[in-house]
């Protein structure tokens, strides 16, 4: 409980001082900041994946423990000269497909993606059916010539609308 | 009627979603590693200082490793079941002491020297366990953390159960509860064990 209650102060300060101590924190925590395209790269990886502890803040933005440690293990594998997505694999192996914020597409995650689209795709297909279906049973109605004549006499004897001001 | 019936169901099923939504706990992020070897480590043990153990070592029992550190709360509230698990002899349990100096945030652990974290992440494990009671085979420090990656941990506890093999079958995320204990980890332990 503790664990969390800090962790919920960590997320707050954080989201609080926002840019702030994000500057400040990525200051503080690079004792090996020397290479300024490194350091671009770390936070360029680092925006695209999830801080476990805070779900919903990137590894960039995270001052949880834990997101240090892992922007400790990203910039040595940058050093390292591994790619981008080796780099994101290491992540994926250990923690999971949840530390991507772009989740990859794949048989799991394809009601994920395609979800939404077939759902749309069947809202349309319903609409469609259902407007054939309305059309269909509204009868064209047939007028009697009797009902004409004493339609065209109604009108004949009402007045003409003066026109609109406008 | 029928007419009702369409909107009906579509809200039903949009209750079932949000109430399977609701019931999920959103830190349980289910592990890659279940299925998988344990990652290899060596660290050394708590008891021993200079005596390293591996994963490796335990290569045909089946057995539990957990990570505990005496600044985790939960740790302490699922202590007293693991105590009671290890008199029964239910499983070996290894314990990973992660980040013990590190990890409490009221110390600053980057003004202390290697050798003076050694000492006192040993201390201090030694006399948690000691207060608390002792349920591990043995301990191992992981001082800084890095095979607490490797096994993918982010919130302390959690417990692998790993079979003769070495491959993780079983990840409990957070303590464990005496129902976790009773319903998963023991019955798939009975059946790990039966497999050759």
């Amino acid at each position: 409980m503790k664990a969390l209650r800090r962790t919920l102060t960590t997320c707050a300060t954080a989201l609080l001082l926002g840019p702030l101590s994000l500057s400040a924190h990525a200051g503080e925590a690079t004792p090996m900041a020397d290479n300024p395209v490194v350091e671009a790269r770390l936070i360029a990886i680092s925006e695209e994946l999830r801080c476990l502890v805070c779900q919903n803040e990137s590894l960039a933005g995270s001052r949880a423990e834990l997101a240090e440690d892992l922007r400790r293990e990203v910039r040595k594998l940058i050093q390292d000269g591994k790619s981008d997505t080796e780099i994101k694999d290491y992540l994926v192996a250990r923690y999971g497909d949840f530390v991507l914020y772009r989740p990859p597409v794949k048989p799991t995650t394809w009601l994920l993606w395609f979800g939404p689209f077939a759902l749309l795709a069947g809202a349309v297909a319903g609409l469609v059916a259902y407007l054939r279906r309305r059309a269909s049973r509204v009868q064209p109605a047939h007028l009697s010539a009797a009902d004409k004549a004493s339609a065209e006499a109604l009108l004949a004897d009402t007045p003409p609308r003066p026109k609109d001001p406008a | 009627m029928k007419r009702f019936l369409i909107p009906l169901g579509l809200f039903l099923v949009l209750v079932v979603f949000l109430a399977i939504g609701l019931n999920r706990d959103p830190h349980e992020v289910p592990s890659p590693l279940v299925g998988k070897p344990a990652p290899a480590f060596t660290l050394e043990k708590l008891a021993e200082p200079g005596k390293t153990f591996s994963p490796a070592d335990m290569q045909g029992q089946v057995w539990l490793l957990n990570v505990w550190a005496s600044w985790c709360v939960s740790c302490r509230a699922e202590h007293p079941l693991l105590v009671a698990f290890s008199r029964q002899g239910g499983l070996p349990i290894v314990g990973l002491n992660y980040k013990e100096v590190r990890g409490d945030g009221g110390i600053d652990a980057k003004k202390l020297s290697p050798a003076d974290e050694a000492s006192l992440t040993r201390q201090r494990a030694g006399a948690w366990l000691s207060q608390h009671g002792d349920p591990y085979t043995l301990s191992v420090l992981d001082m800084d953390g890095r095979v607490g990656i490797d096994y993918g941990v982010y919130g302390v506890p959690e417990t692998y159960l790993i079979d003769k093999k070495g491959v993780i079958r079983f990840k409990q995320i957070g303590p464990i509860t005496p129902d976790a204990l009773e319903k998963k980890i023991l019955p798939l332990a009975r059946q790990l064990a039966a497999e050759s």
